[in-house]
């Protein structure tokens, strides 16, 4: 098979040059980080470690963690380490409560976002004359503008049709033409289903390609998302601290995600102690960007569990690879592709006036689609002898988590006590999806 | 003037109004009317009783969402028209409804309705003038 790749030189450059690219840029990453991120400049005064000790990669155990509370912290800005007039760009995410993570770009940074996309999109076989169906959601989330840029740059015609109206989606990949999808793998089987009911067959779609990316998935819902549409399925990684979706990508061997080692740094720590674990090891995943000029995270712990493999791989790609997230050291729940914290249902509780509110997330996934329900305990405050009082709080109670999460969910009043309690930890989440 | 109504909250699964009877069974309260709301996913059992503070105690015991509201009681004629002449009382009087029930009397003349509406203070003036018999607590909890 013939390999493509966006950026040959770097793509496929020796590891030692790849090392040596990166002990180059972290070293200048540090110095302008400690120069103009106050709250990283006193963790590392408190380490007592400087910039000057930071020559290679090898020097990277040496530096501070980065976490999300530090940027919920210092929201919404207040880890950028360029003035604002040199933002050209904001996206967020959900945060572990109300407030969401903010994260920002320069003009610098985007391009560098649309390169590795591209590198994505080629290695999955994309070129100029493709046409990228993007049903990724446009917004403050990453993935539809992440991907929409990668995609120009790489000069495809893009097709911005963002999520929803799955019927009208299925007419215009038959009226324009797609050839590559990138979604949600889980809206990528719902596309699947809604094709065979509308009586549509695959081999009418000109799909060659899907890039699939924002939430877990299984080899076998690979499968069953290249049976449906007949396409090759790539997986995609990334997250809006670091950088959005294309930190780290699929090529055909599809066993694992080329990390774009010359933007960012991989690590693997053991998440207890913090300690950096040896290749091969699972372990939590960190990031350091090398690259990234308005908020360039040092050792940003992303939580997910993961392992690095340098194998050769047949693609003839240097880049170090990462397993499919296989988990969380946190209680993040990714539904619909959105990043959700059971805390943040909490504060939306506690800031309609309930006070120590008992409730549950039930994950399901329905048809393909992810649902949320959350049951909450009726609480004496909240009951009243009216129906439509006890709808209204309903109601509110489902605005407001709509609101703070960003998705829809189901709100159930249940008896007092009925939510099983435990010692210690509270559960607060039955996740029925089978991934 | 106002008699105490319970009103219990039920989620909708199976056993739980058998739950809530055998509790009142237990303390010996003894039901004098009921109804229920319901919705897909709850209903509220709104209940008169002979002993309505001991009825929401162990209600709260056995782990229940419940509430003691203020409802009144009129005693209406058994016939056809009874209902119609008290609820023409109260739409002319402009008291909007928020539910109701009834039950009829043992010596089958009179029927009682148990309402619960927007103004209850107004609603009990305006039926006094009319000559509407109004039942105290005493008349319901041992009829």
């Amino acid at each position: 098979m013939q390999q493509n790749y966006w950026t040959p030189n770097i793509e496929t450059a020796p590891v030692h040059e790849i090392k040596s690219l990166q002990s180059l840029r972290l070293s200048q990453t540090v110095r302008k980080v400690y120069a103009n991120v106050a709250y990283f400049r006193n963790r590392m005064d408190e380490m007592g470690v400087t910039p000057d000790d930071i020559r290679s990669v090898d020097d990277l155990s040496k530096l501070p963690f980065t976490v999300k509370q530090d940027l919920r912290d210092n929201y919404p800005f207040g880890m950028f380490a360029v003035p604002m007039d040199e933002i050209v760009r904001i996206h967020a995410s959900s945060g572990t409560t109300g407030k969401q993570t903010v994260v920002g770009y320069t003009q610098n940074d985007v391009d560098v976002w649309k390169e590795i996309i591209a590198r994505a999109l080629v290695a999955a076989g994309g070129n100029a004359k493709d046409f990228v169906h993007i049903a990724y959601g446009y917004g403050l989330f990453t993935g539809g503008l992440g991907m929409h840029y990668g995609a120009e740059a790489m000069k495809a015609s893009v097709i911005p049709v963002s999520t929803g109206n799955t019927q009208r989606q299925i007419q215009i990949m038959l009226d324009y033409g797609s050839t590559i999808l990138c979604s949600t793998p889980s809206y990528a089987l719902y596309l699947g289903e809604t094709l065979k009911e509308m009586g549509v067959d695959k081999s009418q779609l000109k799909l060659k390609a899907g890039i699939f990316g924002a939430e877990p998935w299984t080899e076998q819902m690979r499968k069953e998302i290249e049976n449906l549409l007949g396409i090759k399925a790539y997986d995609i990684y990334g997250l809006s601290e670091v950088m959005g979706p294309g930190v780290s990508f699929e090529c055909s061997e599809q066993t694992g995600m080329h990390i774009n080692e010359d933007h960012f740094i991989a690590e693997i720590i053991d998440p207890e102690t913090g300690k950096q674990l040896p290749e091969g090891e699972q372990g939590e995943l960190v990031f350091t960007a090398i690259t990234k000029e308005a908020l360039p995270l040092i050792r940003y712990r992303t939580r997910d569990i993961a392992t690095l493999t340098r194998e050769k791989c047949s693609c003839g790609r240097t880049f170090i690879k990462m397993t499919k997230p296989c988990g969380r050291t946190d209680d993040m729940l990714i539904i619909r592709g959105v990043n959700v914290f059971p805390s943040q249902v909490e504060s939306v509780l506690l800031s309609l006036g309930q006070t120590a509110p008992h409730y549950m997330l039930i994950v399901d996934r329905v048809d393909n689609l992810d649902t949320l329900e959350i049951q909450v305990e009726m609480s004496e405050s909240m009951f009243s002898d009216a129906v439509r009082h006890i709808e209204e709080q309903e109601r509110r109670i489902r605005a407001a988590v709509e609101s703070t999460l960003g998705i829809a969910a189901k709100v159930r009043l249940v008896e007092p006590k009925s939510i099983q309690r435990s010692e210690g930890k509270a559960k607060r989440v039955i996740d029925k999806r089978k991934i | 003037m106002f008699i105490k109504q319970l009103s219990v909250f039920v989620e909708n699964k199976p056993g739980r109004l058998s739950e809530i009877s055998t509790i009142l069974e237990q303390h010996k309260i003894d039901i004098r009317a009921l109804s229920i709301a319901d919705t897909t996913d709850f209903g509220i059992l709104r209940l008169i009783v002979n002993n309505p503070d001991q009825a929401e105690k162990s209600l709260k015991e056995a782990g229940f969402a419940v509430s003691l509201t203020q409802v009144i009681a009129i005693g209406i004629d058994d016939k056809p028209g009874g209902l119609a002449k008290a609820l023409n009382l109260l739409y002319n009087a402009n008291i909007g409804v928020e539910y109701m029930y009834a039950f009829v009397s043992r010596k089958g003349e009179k029927a009682y309705v148990i309402l619960r509406l927007e103004d209850n203070e107004k609603a009990v003036e305006m039926f006094k003038q009319n000559g509407v018999e109004l039942l105290e607590c005493t008349d319901i909890y041992s009829l």
